[in-house]
Formats: C-alpha cells, sequence, structure tokens
C-alpha cells in the first residue's frame, strides 16, 4: 500500500513526465531497429513511468493499477510472441529466429526482417514492462487483486 | 570528447563510487549509486557503444535506483554498522 503524494503539484508532475516517458518508450521500441534502443531499453522505460505513477498517485489506484495476476500474464504473452516467432524459424527453416520463414505473404526478405524484428521487439518489451512492475510490486508487498 | 571533459567524468565517477560507501544515509547511498549509473552511462556513449549506455541509464540509473528505494521504504534508512 502506498499512499497518494500529499503535494498536487508532485502528482501531476508524475502524471505528465509518465506520458512523456511512455511516449518516448514507444518511440525507441518501434524505432528500435534504426536507432540504438529496442525491445528491452523500451520495455525499462515503460516499467519506469509505472513505477512513478506508482509512487505520485499511490498504488493500488483505480485507474493506473496493473495487478499481479495481469502483470504476469502480460509477460507471459510477451515470451510467448518471442517464443512462437523464433520456433516457427526452426521448424520451417530449420534456425532459431529466422525471419525469412515467417507465413507473411507478398513481402520480400528484407521486408519479412523488418516486420519479424519488430514483433520480436514487441514481444520482448511486454516481457520486460511487466516483469519489471511484478519485481516491484514483490518488494512493496502490494498484492491488489487478493 | 574534450580530454579534460572526460577526466572531470572519470573524477566525479571515483567521487560518487566513494560516497556511495562511505554514506550513513542509505537514501543518500542508493541516489549515488543512481548517479554513478548516470556517469557511467555518459561514459559508455563517449565510447561510442549508445545501445550499451541506453541501458545502463534505463536500468542503472532509473529501474535499480527505483528498487533500492522500495527496499529503503520497505526495512530502514540508517545502517547498523
Amino acid at each position: 500500500m502506498i499512499e497518494p503524494h500529499p503535494s498536487p503539484i508532485v502528482r501531476l508532475v508524475c502524471r505528465v513526465a509518465a506520458r512523456v516517458i511512455q511516449v518516448f518508450a514507444l518511440y525507441v521500441i518501434f524505432h528500435g531497429h534504426y536507432s540504438p534502443g529496442g525491445g528491452f531499453q523500451g520495455g525499462a522505460l515503460l516499467a519506469s513511468s509505472i513505477f512513478l505513477l506508482r509512487w505520485g498517485e499511490g498504488a493500488p489506484h483505480k485507474i493506473w493499477d496493473l495487478p499481479q495476476r495481469v502483470s504476469f500474464a502480460v509477460g507471459a504473452i510477451g515470451t510467448l510472441i518471442f517464443t512462437v516467432t523464433g520456433v516457427f524459424g526452426l521448424f520451417s527453416a530449420d534456425n532459431f529466429l529466422n525471419y525469412s520463414a515467417l507465413p507473411l505473404p507478398g513481402m520480400s526478405d528484407a521486408m519479412r526482417h523488418y516486420w519479424g524484428i519488430l514483433i520480436i521487439e514487441i514481444g520482448v518489451a511486454l516481457a520486460v514492462m511487466a516483469i519489471l512492475v511484478a519485481i516491484f510490486d514483490q518488494l512493496m508487498n502490494l498484492q491488489a487483486d487478493d | 570528447m574534450l580530454w579534460s571533459v572526460e577526466l572531470l567524468l572519470y573524477v566525479f565517477l571515483i567521487i560518487t563510487a566513494l560516497v556511495a560507501l562511505e554514506v550513513r544515509d542509505l537514501l543518500a547511498a542508493a541516489i549515488t549509486t543512481s548517479v554513478f549509473s548516470f556517469v557511467t552511462a555518459v561514459l559508455f556513449a563517449e565510447f561510442e557503444a549508445v545501445d550499451v549506455g541506453f541501458t545502463e541509464a534505463v536500468v542503472g540509473a532509473g529501474v535499480v535506483g527505483v528498487f533500492f528505494i522500495a527496499a529503503i521504504v520497505r526495512t530502514t534508512r540508517e545502517t547498523k554498522d
């Protein structure tokens, strides 16, 4: 249980800064194959924005809540996205994470690599964000759902 | 980068590490560890390892600092030794 911060200025800054961090995290994830950054860094930035909301607005909170059950499920979904994409290449083209084997119709190999890396990075970002938030909730003993 | 700026960063790195080891207040130690990570990130970026520096800035200066502060909130702020 974290109390909301008493000062409205601190809470407003936490809300606004968290939104800015989230937009930058999405940019880092979706621009990760051209520039430094990628799934791990973007996921850690998303988790940082959720930490900021937890400290500012208090937790559990009815809008900003990400209960432990949901965060474990999101982490599992991210891992599943990564694994399914990788194993698909393993079974169709005998290499793990072979993006050329992805079933994307009407695309050249370069475009298949492009979309494959994007899917992998979205999965990594989801898993990293959810598991970091779950670690924080365990540290603060926040059992929001039960 | 200018060699003088780099030397300043190294000096600052050593100072923050010593302060984080020696200070009595654990919250100050956690914040100083975050500052240490950030200076390390700037040095990594200066070595043209921007990806490593970015990871260090996000994880070392952001997430680990939050975890340390959470641990201090759940336990105590003063060292016993």
